[in-house]
């Protein structure tokens, strides 16, 4: 037997040997925990511990997992003033940088100049004065380096990037994640979804931010490379937290209907064809001041040539990226993009894109896989519930 | 009845002129966990080195390639409602398909329990 070249969701599409892949601070930790490790964008990473994929997937689900994410690019976008800093953010997204209150996160995507995505990030904006006029970012591994060159060309005189490389990204994730971290660092356990705050982990110095990439409730701590270890030892500590590998991170996200870089969006899928209009604000949709805005606004106005869809199997086989999806009579009408065995549904899902008229809730659809046309219908997403912290109103 | 290895990961026992085939502990280890598994039709015609089953782990999809020529004669259809048997029995419960050979001497090519441990600790 042999693997199908299918992994492409797990695995860097460089060959093993052909240059060193880096490691994070965690590595030695993740060996020594069993990890399976693999090639993924230019990093060695832990693809799953001994529990495997389908116990880590449900063990975030139900407890809290730990994610090693330092593989991610870390960036400081840095001007005179947090105005200045926001305005040139901007120039260079579709999202309203500019209304960021302190504290606040959000998800916003990199434009190319036909509206294509060259990147989705995290961007925040930290309390206190001190950090006026400075953002954090938070980029895909895979696209760290294009990303920098496009925000570095972008830019004004006097804003300045500063990739950060002496920090780890530690993720924690699931409905314990919020009690668990609030034995080390209690000011995390009253933030609300999105917020972003400095504080200090057992007291080393960290950045937290109540987000992550599974649909869970969770935080994301940029952490020094140093004290990461100690700090997932920690965490490790608690009998809630299991070491989680990037095989069901990426089950989780598929779940939670979220894209994946160079999968479900890349250069040439706009916003709009990824179902992520979300990231455009009203007011830059009306000034339609972005990269690629007139293909973004006549999208918006007329419909996209193809959408993102969610798209549940019948039966138990999977649909890879790639399989092309078929009207009923066995006509083309787009592609799987991500697909897999979904363990919380125990049932297979896929997203891809699809023509706008196969694209509506309930189309019944066929998915081609190993010349077998398997039946499937378009369905909302996300596919299992999302459990973000909200707030409670006092 | 001995058991005889291929370097593809497949195990095959042959009883008469029927071999079953599955996969080795270290392929389903490799795979992880194992959610669907496609059979052939009993009745196919198979010759060595097509594809004869689909192995879908949480990841990918891995093929499983007939070792040998024959007929499908039986296929476990166990594996299609209980894929993590997979996991749990490789060498045992959660074997394959039954082939009736065509030529019973491709048997000599394939490695022996001893040949195959080898194979595996030069991986």
């Amino acid at each position: 037997m042999t693997d199908s070249d299918q992994t492409a969701a797990l695995q860097s599409k460089t060959p093993l040997n052909e240059t060193p892949l880096k490691t994070t601070p965690l590595t030695d930790l993740h060996r020594e925990l069993g990890a399976r490790l693999v090639p993924f964008a230019g990093y060695e990473m832990p693809v799953q511990f001994p529990a495997g994929i389908l116990a880590e997937h449900a063990h975030t689900r139900d407890k809290a997992g730990l994610f090693d994410v330092s593989h991610m690019g870390q960036a400081w976008l840095v001007g005179p003033d947090f105005e200045t800093t926001a305005a040139a953010l901007e120039r260079l997204t579709p999202s309203s940088i500019a209304a960021l209150k302190p504290g606040r996160q959000r998800y916003t995507v990199l434009l190319n100049d036909a509206g294509g995505i060259v990147d989705d990030l995290m961007v925040s904006r930290p309390e206190g004065e001190a950090d006026d006029g400075r953002l954090f970012l938070v980029v895909n591994a895979a696209r760290k380096d294009v990303d920098y060159e496009t925000i570095a060309a972008g830019l004004p005189d006097d804003v300045r990037l500063e990739p950060v490389t002496d920090r780890a990204l530690i993720a924690l994730q699931g409905p314990m994640a919020a009690e668990v971290l609030a034995a080390h660092a209690p000011e995390a356990a009253d933030m609300a979804f999105m917020a972003a705050r400095a504080m200090e982990f057992d007291g080393i110095a960290v950045h937290v931010s109540r987000s992550g990439y599974t649909g869970e409730d969770g935080f994301e701590l940029s952490v020094p490379a140093g004290a990461a270890e100690p700090i997932a030892r920690a965490l490790l500590a608690d009998e809630r937290v299991a070491p989680i590998g990037l095989g069901a991170r990426d089950s989780l996200r598929l779940e939670a209907g979220l894209c994946l870089y160079g999968h479900d969006i890349d250069e040439t899928t706009s916003p709009v064809e990824g179902a992520i209009t979300f990231v455009m604000q009203k007011r830059r949709r009306e000034a339609g001041d972005f990269p690629g805005a007139e293909r973004i606004l006549r999208e918006l106005e007329d419909g996209p040539k193809r959408l993102r869809v969610g798209l549940k199997l019948d039966g138990r086989a999977p649909a890879r990226e790639g399989a092309e999806i078929r009207d009923p009579d066995g006509k083309p009408v787009g592609v799987v993009t991500s697909g897999g065995f979904a363990p919380t549904l125990q049932a297979p899902i896929a997203m891809g894109y699809v023509d706008p008229a196969h694209a509506a809730e309930g189309t019944a659809l066929v998915l081609a896989v190993r010349n077998r046309e398997l039946p499937a219908t378009v369905v909302p997403m996300p596919f299992v519930p999302q459990r973000y912290y909200r707030k409670p109103k006092t | 009845m001995t058991t005889r290895y291929t370097e593809d990961h497949e195990w095959i026992t042959v009883d008469g002129d029927v071999a079953t085939v599955g996969i080795t502990n270290y392929a389903q280890e490799q795979l992880g966990d194992v959610v669907f598994v496609e059979l052939p039709e009993v009745g196919r015609k198979v010759a060595k080195g097509d594809e004869a089953a689909v192995v879908e782990s949480v990841k990918a999809a891995s093929e499983v390639y007939a070792p040998l020529d024959g007929e499908v004669v039986e296929a476990n259809d166990v594996l299609a409602d209980e894929p993590a048997k997979v996991n749990e029995d490789p060498e045992g419960a959660a074997w394959f398909v039954k082939i009736k050979l065509s030529d019973k001497s491709q048997l000599d090519a394939l490695m022996d329990a001893d040949a195959y441990k080898a194979h595996l600790e030069g991986l």
